[in-house]
């Protein structure tokens, strides 16, 4: 059980399973899953169809947290990649190759969009909150530009897949999301990028005098980011058939650092779990999906979800944990005359 | 004749950690107004004693005394409210803030809740004239030297009426004036009555200061001596647990400076230089040939080594490697020439602290083959295994945090990271300090059998003996400049060595 309970993954697991088991107590029909023309239906499955842009780019914001770095510009990213794809669409016939150039677009102004953070804060050395808090300020600029100050609204059923269709009786976001974190998740642990990101995050003077090419490494990562986000931005403007430059993805770069951070991986950089920050996520969009389900008004979201990420983030806090171990079993231990010591490394 | 009642008793310490028996019913006292030394290698328990004296550590066993009352420290604070005071071996100060902060950091005198900055400054003045410093106060800390900065943090730690001083490491940043002005500052807190706790790696420091020592091994008291009744060979002797003949043998081994200025040039270097690193040098470096760095602090040897492995690169001159004109512009490339520099910097540009042993071991390695080549999981285990071993690193635990070692092991953790890569030139910047004898011992030995395996080395110490006893030529600095380039035969002696550095003529 200690050992269960020393696992990284274990207090934002229970966390969710928590949420999870208070939505069936308060609404017995919350798990119940229909299956409506071989497309699945029900809270879950919202969550997960829901959850899935911000997955995404949890996913790569945990690889840029990695290496000490943020990205605030994700949100601005996001809304860039809704309009340009809308912009594209709406201006040419409706059909799978238009749907298909205006997804290569935004995945490739997406791109540089990457290679812009990251040329900032590997090639220029800026400090990465300030270098991508250009971008998120800019970004929104550029994609009102984009969108000539308009919603864009589209109607193309191919382009509205991504958001929200079917395949194979799932909806195509939460197999878009799923596939980047595994394909994600192999890259780095099979190839040795994972260790290198973490040497990176760990010590970025030690480890370019190991001979590692940190700046280009950070460079990719932001690059990753960026398209992540892009992905995100079209899932998001295709389920709502309109591109807003507004209101896309606001404060969803706030949203992805939350899933970072309840997943696990330390803003310090160094090790980080991929896992971890999918659920995370996971677990930011199953407060918002219990607040619709249970009738809570929508207007105290905010409040429910900082009290949850409080409560996760005091079960995953050392010095929380031992305060409140030590108030609950005072007399237990060899040291029970004096206070408890404090839990140090050795050093010696 | 009957001793006094000692400031601090310890009887009985014991201290478990998960896996490790760190202090296993230790005792140790001090007496006021001495100077006591706390000897042992890296891991014999110094480190975890010093911080159950000083409330960072509580204790599985055994009881505390100062002068008679039996005390229980729940954390370093009440440590330091009971009289003990402590200096760290890494400057635990901030270095953006100015002395006179550094020095009343967190106990400003305050009225209304305001700092009052002029009576800040003036006790801070008072104490660190004290210890006869003048500084400008309100100067940024960064901008002092080293020692200052080591004596600030000791000003720092009178300013609580301290009864015990503990000085871990004082002086293993400092150069040999400093060390002098440093000791002197400890003689003179020594008259006012102060028990002084001093551990220092370098035994002569210890002999010079300390009236009375103890002796740490694997966690158990060895014993406690006064410093006139112990030679420094006994006390090495005590502290290892074994004879120390190895040191002695080494000069005779390893190929003679004949046989390596026969080998082939390794690495040219001419003209090399970067401006306010090093003045423009020329060095031929042969396959197999040990070349001993030497100079004073700041003289510019770490400058040096860092333009030949590309960790800084090179604004006039040119290198060649194997006769071909090469580039070193990046720590890579010079990787990629087989290359390795061991930084004088363990903690900031070696470890990857919250890495294991063997993810910091396979660190270049795996730079080197790039991310798409990783090493697999099995490999990686073999490799830290046989160097675990082959380097005797403690705790044998390839999955144990790198920043959890001591520094002589954290030391081999890196030894080996280059080692794996297979170097042709190995440079080592200060591979010994702050690191016990034993570890030293085995270091030196490992230089000698890797320059016989035709590796070329650049070694650099501040411990001339150690220069002197290994290189096969010397390259002396000074003033970032190199001011002679010696063949190391019977005629050169640490003397001579040392009038170069100070004078810069080539005698």
């Amino acid at each position: 059980m200690k050992a269960l309970t020393k696992q990284r993954l274990f207090w934002p697991v229970v966390a969710l399973l928590v949420l999870l088991l208070g939505d069936l107590i308060a609404s017995p029909s919350f798990f119940k899953i229909e299956l409506r023309d071989v497309h699945l239906y029900g809270n879950v499955i919202d969550i997960l169809k829901n959850g899935a842009p911000l997955i995404l780019i949890a996913i790569g914001m945990t690889l840029v947290i990695a290496t000490r770095g943020i990205d605030l510009s994700v949100g601005a990213v996001v809304a860039i990649s809704g309009a340009l794809a809308c912009l594209w669409i709406s201006d040419n016939p409706d059909g799978v190759g238009t749907t298909l150039i205006a997804f290569g677009l935004a995945l490739g102004l997406s791109l540089l969009l990457g290679v812009w953070n990251g040329w900032l804060v590997a090639a220029l050395g800026i400090q990465p909150i300030i270098a991508t808090l250009i971008l998120m300020v800019a970004g929104r600029g550029i994609a009102q530009l984009i969108s000539d100050g308009q919603i864009i609204t589209v109607n193309s059923h191919s382009f509205e897949w991504i958001g929200s269709g079917y395949l194979f009786t799932l909806p195509g976001a939460i197999l878009i999301a799923l596939a980047v974190f595994v394909l994600a998740s192999v890259l780095v642990r099979r190839s040795a990028l994972g260790l290198l990101v973490e040497a990176v995050g760990g010590n970025p003077e030690a480890s370019r005098l190991a001979g590692l090419r940190s700046a280009r490494l950070t460079w990719l990562v932001y690059v990753f980011c960026a398209l992540c986000a892009g992905i995100a931005g079209l899932m998001i403007s295709a389920n709502v058939h309109s591109a807003d430059a507004n209101h896309a993805g606001l404060f969803i770069e706030l949203d992805a650092i939350l899933a970072v951070v309840v997943g696990g991986t330390q803003l310090t950089g160094g090790r980080f779990s991929l896992g971890g920050s999918v659920i995370g996520a996971l677990l930011i969009q199953t407060l918002t999906t219990t607040v619709n389900a249970l009738g809570i008004p929508p207007e105290s979201i905010m409040l429910f979800k900082a009290i949850v990420v409080l409560v996760v983030c005091l079960l995953l806090s050392p010095a929380f944990r031992r305060k409140f171990r030590r108030r609950r079993s005072p007399q237990a231990g060899p040291s029970a005359a004096t206070p408890a010591p404090e839990k140090v490394e050795v050093t010696a | 004749m009957p001793e006094p009642q000692p400031m601090v008793r310890m009887s009985g310490i014991r201290k478990e950690f998960p896996g490790v028996l760190a202090l296993d019913g230790v005792d140790f006292r001090m007496f006021p107004g001495e100077v006591h030394a706390l000897m042992g290698e890296n891991g014999a328990g110094k480190s975890t004693l010093i911080k159950v004296l000083t409330g960072v550590y509580g204790v599985d066993a055994g009881t505390i005394e100062l002068t008679g009352d039996e005390v229980a420290f729940n954390g370093p604070g009440s440590a330091q409210q009971a009289g003990i005071s402590t200096v760290y071996q890494e400057v635990n100060l901030c270095p953006n803030l100015s002395v006179a902060e550094n020095v009343c950091l967190g106990r400003e005198p305050r009225r209304f809740g305001r700092i009052q900055w002029g009576a800040m400054r003036r006790r801070a003045e008072e104490l660190l004239a004290r210890l006869d410093v003048h500084v400008d106060v309100s100067a940024e800390l960064s901008t002092c030297s080293i020692a200052v900065q080591q004596l600030v943090a000791i000003a720092r730690a009178l300013d609580v009426d301290a009864r015990v001083l503990v000085l871990d490491e004082p002086t293993s940043s400092l150069d040999a004036g400093e060390v002098e002005q440093l000791l002197q500052v400890v003689r003179s807190l020594r008259e006012s009555g102060m028990a002084i706790l001093f551990v220092s790696h370098f035994i002569d420091q210890v002999f010079a200061i300390a009236d009375r020592m103890t002796v740490l091994r694997n966690g158990k008291l060895i014993g406690e001596y006064r410093t006139a009744d112990i030679t420094p060979v006994e006390l090495v002797t005590k502290m290892i647990g074994k004879e120390l003949q190895v040191l002695e043998d080494l000069e005779d081994s390893g190929p003679t400076r004949a046989e390596v200025a026969d080998a082939p040039v390794l690495l040219a270097a001419e003209d090399l230089g970067r401006k306010g690193g090093v003045a423009p040098f020329s060095l031929d470096i042969h396959a197999g040939e040990v070349v001993g760095l030497a100079g004073l602090l700041g003289s510019g040897r770490t400058e040096l080594a860092r333009l030949l492995f590309g960790a800084d690169h090179a604004d006039s001159g040119t290198i060649q490697v194997d006769g071909e004109t090469t580039a070193l512009r990046t720590p890579r490339a010079g990787l990629d020439h087989k290359i390795a520099f061991l930084s004088e910097n363990r903690k900031a540009e070696g470890l990857v602290e919250e890495l294991t042993v063997r993810e910091n071991i396979v660190l270049a390695l795996q730079a080197s083959r790039g991310w798409a080549r990783p090493l697999s999981r099995r490999r990686q285990d073999e490799i830290a295994e046989k160097y675990i071993k082959a380097l005797d690193i403690r705790p044998a635990n390839p999955e144990a945090l790198v920043g959890n070692l001591s520094g002589g092991n954290q030391q081999k953790v890196l030894l080996a990271r280059w080692l794996i890569t297979e170097p042709r030139l190995l440079i080592l910047d200060e591979p010994t300090r702050g690191i016990d004898i034993g570890a030293k011992t085995e270091i030196q030995r490992l230089v000698t059998q890797l320059s016989g395996d035709g590796m070329a080395v650049v070694y650099i110490s501040a411990e001339l003996e150690e220069v002197l006893r290994l290189s096969h030529r010397v390259v002396v600095l000074r003033d970032r400049k190199v001011v002679a380039i010696r063949d190391n035969n019977q005629a050169l002696t640490a003397d001579d060595v040392m009038a170069t550095m100070a004078e810069g003529v080539q005698a």
